[in-house]
């Protein structure tokens, strides 16, 4: 096993910046998406129940079978690959969000406007800050699902770890064919936990300190 | 502009606005036919509201949940716009202008003083002059301004979060946001209906003094008769519809009850509630002998004895009481500042509130500040009751 990793460490290391490249990057696109459409949800009562539903549909959908979907549509490649794993990020980020925005003490927003604020400034000065904590909860959720999904992309020949997973299936029996799983495995949960590391180091440098839990 | 702190004279008329540069900073708000009414209900919920507010004066708004008052409040800045009729403050109409710009120059404080939890006390006072477009340094010295004059000491309460404070601290930072960019016209919605009774006295009394020295137009929302007796120069009393009751002075409203809906809203204990519109200011204050923190015990023994004194009003150095010892509780050299909590009570107090500090104290009487807390002297018993027969006296003529 080490001398497996060792012969292909600098494959190895491309392959899993490649990962976390590839799900900071959905997560990323996610989370201003998923912000946004919560925003004009909250707006309109009436779409509530719909995004809820969309967003519990959309979970159930497979991801193996996302992407099996999305290939007529893009093409083999990376970008599939983004789309598929930037399509279930987004769905934690926009419940929290949605959650987040809606458990603003109305009484605030009535003394923001009250005061004198412009609607975007009760948004961006107010509402944000305050929803901000639940919604990096959801990017963190976000985060985590998207590493599993980005490894299920590689199918369509996606970057990243997913790589050697499906490697080491398609040798079952074969002499490295254990060594492949367990590095695409090790390697997505290694780079998970680096990720949700980062997002609580993220977390502390934005979360105002009057909002903070404990 | 910035605060006019010179001293107020006594009430004057209201014979409209003076703007800038007056005593008074407030401004005249009218309100004429305002009606607003819901869709789907059958009575409005406000139904043709005429009234005058003077510049400089507070007035309260009160009566039963449901009657309006805090609708009426809210159509003055336009968080609920009327469905018909016109308001004007200081006789402009309030629709002449974008909603956040009159905003800006209404000061609005609500229960509990809804800071903003992500926003250091500082912040959340320099909101409105942020908005305005001042520069940093007016604002920071706008804020510690404020701040000494809520008396919160802006050196420790600058940077601390809202959690970090008291209700009551969160409150006077509340009034001091309100306050912020100096707004002529401030609408308060139950302002101190979140705090326990004893702070809410002193809240009260704090209120009275800053008004005395910025007279302001203030609204006050409040379902409590008590508070609008002792806060208002004038009380509205509403019935359902925002139909006026009564609108008059706490005295006419208390002595001559217009209805006997007005009569049972003030509730029974009016000769009590009289008590409440009597001020500490009526009543001669005495004067003991008093001792600077840092002072020479045995001095201030000397004076105190000579002036035939058992205990002493020890002052801080830039003359607010903070202890009220007994000769024999100053032990060591120099006076320290006490630990105990002074409770003081504002020259403009009800002796109403007097009596309960009062009651309270070992001395049997009460410490009285003026001003941003300067000391001047001490109320006892004897002087209240004096003064209550000599009121009593007077009925009887």
């Amino acid at each position: 096993m080490w001398d497996f990793i060792v012969e292909r460490r600098e494959q190895i290391a491309y392959n899993t910046f490649q990962h976390f490249n590839l799900v900071v990057q959905a997560v990323v696109v996610a989370t201003v998406i998923g912000v946004a459409l919560a925003v004009l949800i909250v707006r309109a009562p009436a779409l509530q129940g719909v995004a809820n539903a969309l967003s519990a549909i959309g979970l159930t959908i497979p991801s193996f079978a996302l992407v099996g979907l999305l290939l007529p549509v893009f093409s083999i490649g990376a970008f599939t690959a983004f789309v598929a794993v930037a399509f279930y990020a987004v769905l934690p980020v926009l419940r929290n969000s949605v959650v987040g925005l809606q458990g603003v003490d109305a009484t605030l927003i009535e003394s923001a406007r009250g005061m004198g604020m412009s609607g975007f400034a009760v948004l961006w000065r107010v509402r944000l800050p305050l929803a901000w904590p639940v919604i990096l909860a959801g990017v963190r959720i976000s985060m985590q699902m998207s590493m599993g999904v980005a490894a299920i992309a590689a199918y369509v020949l996606g970057p990243g770890l997913g790589g050697y997973i499906f490697k080491g299936l398609a040798q079952i029996g074969g002499a490295n064919a254990v060594n492949y799983a367990l590095v695409g495995t090790l390697g997505v949960v290694v780079v998970a936990l680096l990720a949700d590391a980062l997002l609580l180091l993220l977390g502390r440098l934005t979360i105002s300190k009057g909002t903070r839990v404990a | 502009m910035t605060t006019d702190l010179s001293k107020a004279p006594e009430p004057t008329d209201s014979s409209g606005s003076t703007g800038s540069g007056g005593s008074i900073s407030g401004a005249e708000i009218l309100l004429e036919d305002v009606v607003k009414q819901y869709p789907g209900q059958k009575s409005p919920a406000v139904g043709s509201l005429s009234l005058t507010i003077p510049a400089g004066e507070i007035v309260m708004f009160v009566g039963p949940s449901g009657c309006g008052k805090t609708t009426s409040l809210k159509m003055i800045n336009r968080l609920i716009e009327p469905t018909s009729g016109t308001i004007k403050i200081d006789g402009e109409d309030i629709r002449g202008k974008s909603e956040t710009e009159l905003r800006r120059k209404i000061g609005y404080v609500i229960q509990g003083g809804s800071l903003f939890p992500h926003m250091t006390v500082e912040k959340n006072i320099a909101l409105v002059p942020k908005l305005l477009g001042w520069d940093k340094k007016r604002i920071d010295e706008r804020v510690d301004e404020l701040l000494d004059l809520v008396s919160l000491d802006p050196g420790r309460y600058r940077k601390r979060y809202p959690r970090e404070l008291s209700g009551g601290q969160q409150q006077r930072v509340g009034v001091a946001r309100g306050l912020a960019a100096d707004p002529p016209v401030i609408l308060m919605d139950e302002p101190f209906g979140a705090v326990d009774p004893i702070t809410r006295q002193r809240l009260q009394d704090e209120l009275l003094s800053i008004q005395r020295e910025l007279r302001k137009t203030i609204v006050c929302v409040t379902h409590d008769i008590d508070e609008a007796i002792k806060l208002g120069d004038r009380i509205l009393i509403l019935q359902e519809g925002a139909q006026i009751a009564q609108y008059d002075t706490p005295e006419v409203v208390l002595g001559a009850p217009a209805t006997e809906f007005v009569a049972d809203f003030i509730g029974s204990g009016s000769s009590l509630k009289q008590l409440s519109l009597a001020r500490v200011s009526e009543v001669e204050l005495r004067k003991p002998t008093t001792a600077t923190v840092g002072e020479r015990v045995a001095d201030v023994k000397q004076r105190a004895e000579a002036a035939g004194d058992r205990s002493v009003v020890v002052l801080d150095e830039r003359g607010r009481p903070v202890g009220w010892p007994w000769l024999r509780q100053l032990k060591g050299d120099t006076v320290l500042e006490p630990t105990e909590d002074l409770v003081n009570i504002d020259l403009r107090s009800t002796l109403n509130d007097a009596l309960d500090t009062m009651l309270s104290s070992s001395h049997g009487g009460a410490v009285v500040t003026g001003d941003r807390d300067q000391y001047l002297g001490v109320v006892v018993f004897d002087a209240v009751t004096e003064h209550i027969r000599s009121l009593e006296e007077e009925a009887r003529d």
